[in-house]
């Protein structure tokens, strides 16, 4: 079975972001850039279930400005089989649209035919989550959403899901879409050894155009603002003037 | 000209950077406080960097080693530099002049350094002979087929984890025009060689936990199978391979700096005074300028040094030159840092005062500052005959 894990080169999740000047966006001219924290997850499970002779092949794809090249290496150097890099931008700032980017992989899950995609749940830049639902739909596929358990059971997989208060656990019909959560696993470093080796593994550059995907936006970015400054605490002397305040407040 | 990394050596830069941050870290204020590295905890950074295959990643492939070069390894000792030195010590990077090892001390030395199994230490320094390495009092005679060892070193880094040692002594003088000179041979010593004793050292204001120990030669007989490279060729060795260990100092101290700077920005863009951001006190913000600027010019010399060292350019001067800087740059970041932090900036609640305290000796050992200024001078003067 092949599995195929697409990943995204968001702003790296230590990097204090900026709004950009006419709001159209934060600013990631000249700001690090990582692998979606959830999308490591993903490729972490893929290749678990590489090592646990689950799967044969693990694919990484990157959908978005060639850059993100450094992101299907990371991919790679943790363990990824191969990659295939989509370029749908020039503009760091743009980025390409949920659906865009689930067309583009339905097209690739048509010319890969992999038995199982594994994505995170969203991705933290825009927190759509969106894409492993639209590409479950356009593929009319089984998905088991915000996944901390994952077992493949031959034609079939249990997904444990982490739902208000609980967790619900659901059997799925292969091939389906998993989407992923933090509790799911700890990704692992790549080894030297590996990162050594990324560089010679295949790495094959499409465009949006070679799936037939129009690309051009269909949301408007009206705003986008800082969130509000948070408004200066108060050191109480007592219990009785903590309880005091918060009565205030309406608190209690 | 081209300044940047490739994509290997940005995931080596990522990798390590992340490594010192989930595994160093959180045990660095425990190191401090008790001045000891627990065996659990060291045991953990050594499995753990061997799994990664980073253990000893500057040694050659050939021998197990990742076979990284000079620039490749700055950056991972770029990186660990961040991290509490007596910790990352079990990111084991062992002594690269092991690769003059021959015949069996390869079994019995190199590929137990390489594999993880064996510590070493390096031994050059003597009560009497700092700087000036040639004026060493440690000696070893024939005996018969043996050789005979007497003397003490001091200062010795890890020699508290080490399985063996890499041991300078004298063996003979020559006289030349300039005097006489000492024949310096080197060897290697297992801990436990009757008449070698390892002795607790004195307690440093820098790297609490990194101890120095103090190594003592009694009439301690070693066979001719101990010395490492050729008799009386120790200069040669010692030339050979520990030039580029300066790198090494040159670039945690840009680690260190950077992690430090990081501090500084932190606080200089928070703390109130007079009502406003003490960042806005241009008195402050240039400071964080001119840190910033130090530490990038600190982090191009030593990249540069390296990667002369890669391309098989002469890089003496260049790796004094690094050295020299980054480690004064090092000293004023500290600095600069825990100014910027006042009163707070003392106390052992932050890490400022660490950074600054381990700041100190990097001025000091592998060549002082001085002996830097003296290299990079002398390969100005000495072609012109002065
Ligand atoms: C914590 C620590 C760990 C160490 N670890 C090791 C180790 O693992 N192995 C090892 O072999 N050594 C080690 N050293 C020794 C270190 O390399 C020496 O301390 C260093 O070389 C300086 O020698 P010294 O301390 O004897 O100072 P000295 O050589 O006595 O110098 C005293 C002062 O005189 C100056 N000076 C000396 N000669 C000249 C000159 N020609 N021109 C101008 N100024 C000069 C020096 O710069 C210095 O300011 C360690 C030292 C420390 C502090």
């Amino acid at each position: 079975m092949k599995v195929l894990v697409p990943v995204k080169r968001v702003i790296d999740y230590n990097v204090k972001v900026r709004v950009r000047a006419d709001g159209s966006g934060v600013d990631l001219a000249n700001v690090k850039m990582s692998m979606n924290p959830f999308d490591e997850i993903a490729v972490e499970e893929a290749i678990r279930l590489k090592e646990a002779g689950k799967a044969d092949e693990v694919i990484a794809v990157s959908v978005g400005v060639k850059q993100a090249q450094e992101t299907l290496r990371t991919a790679l150097a943790m363990g990824a089989d191969r990659a295939i890099l989509v370029i749908a931008a020039d503009d760091v700032h743009t980025d390409t649209e949920p659906l865009a980017v689930a067309k583009i992989l339905a097209g690739i899950v048509q010319a890969e035919q992999p038995g199982l995609v594994i994505c995170g749940k969203q991705a933290i830049d825009n927190d759509m989550n969106a894409t492993g639902q639209m590409l479950a739909a356009l593929l009319g596929w089984s998905q088991g959403t915000f996944a901390s358990g994952l077992d493949i059971e031959g034609d079939s997989a249990l997904v444990t899901r982490e739902v208000d208060g609980g967790l619900q656990t659901i059997r799925v019909a292969m091939p389906s879409i998993v989407t992923v959560d933090l509790r799911l696993n700890e990704p692992r470093y790549a080894s030297l050894p590996n990162i050594m080796k990324a560089k010679r593994k295949p790495l094959e550059e499409k465009t949006a155009a070679d799936y037939g995907v129009d690309v051009t936006p269909r949301l408007e970015i009206v705003s986008t603002t800082e969130p509000e400054a948070r408004a200066a605490g108060i050191i109480v002397g007592s219990v009785d003037e903590l309880v005091g305040k918060l009565k205030e407040a309406g608190a209690v | 000209m081209r300044f940047g990394l490739t994509e290997e050596q940005e995931m080596i830069v990522t990798t390590v950077r992340r490594f010192v941050e989930t595994e160093i870290y959180p045990h660095e204020e425990q190191v401090e406080r008790t001045g000891e590295v627990p065996a659990e905890i060291a045991g953990a950074i050594r499995a753990k960097t061997l799994e990664l295959g980073f253990y000893a990643c500057n040694f050659p492939e050939s021998v197990g080693g990742a076979g990284l070069g000079h620039v490749d390894f700055a950056l991972v000792e770029r990186e660990l530099g961040r991290g509490s030195m007596a910790l990352t010590h079990f990111f084991g990077r062992p002594q690269n002049i092991l690769m003059a090892c021959r015949d069996d001390q390869t079994e019995r030395y190199l590929l137990p350094a390489v594999r993880g199994e064996k510590m070493d230490a390096l031994a050059m320094t003597e009560p009497e002979a700092g700087s000036d390495v040639r004026a060493m009092k440690c000696s070893a005679v024939r005996d018969g087929g043996d050789w005979v060892l007497n003397g003490v070193k001091h200062f010795i880094s890890g020699a508290d984890h080490a399985d063996f040692f890499i041991v300078f002594v004298a063996t003979g003088e020559d006289q030349t025009p300039r005097g006489p000179k000492k024949r310096i041979t080197t060897f290697l010593v297992d801990r436990g060689t009757p008449g070698f004793a390892v002795r607790d050292g004195y307690r440093s204001v820098s790297h609490r936990g990194y101890r120095n120990m103090i190594l003592e030669f009694d009439e301690c007989r070693l066979p001719d199978g101990q010395v490492l490279g050729e008799v009386d060729g120790g200069f040669a060795v010692m030339n050979e391979w520990l030039y580029a260990t300066r790198i090494t100092v040159a670039a945690m101290s840009v680690g260190r700096a950077r992690r430090c700077f990081d501090h500084a920005l932190g606080y200089a863009a928070e703390r109130k005074q007079f009502g406003q951001k003490i960042g806005k006190f241009q008195g402050v913000s240039f400071q964080l300028a001119d840190m910033i600027t130090e530490i990038d010019a600190a982090d191009l010399l030593t990249l540069m040094a390296a990667w002369r060292l890669d391309q098989g350019l002469p890089a003496n001067r260049e790796i004094a030159g690094a050295k020299l800087y980054a480690t004064e740059m090092l000293a004023r970041v500290t600095d600069a840092t825990l100014q910027i932090h006042g009163g707070m900036g003392l106390m052992s609640d932050l890490p400022i005062e660490r950074f600054w305290r381990d700041a100190r000796v990097e001025r000091i050992w592998d060549g002082t500052s001085e002996i830097q200024r003296h290299i990079i001078s002398r390969e100005l003067l000495r072609p012109l005959g002065a």
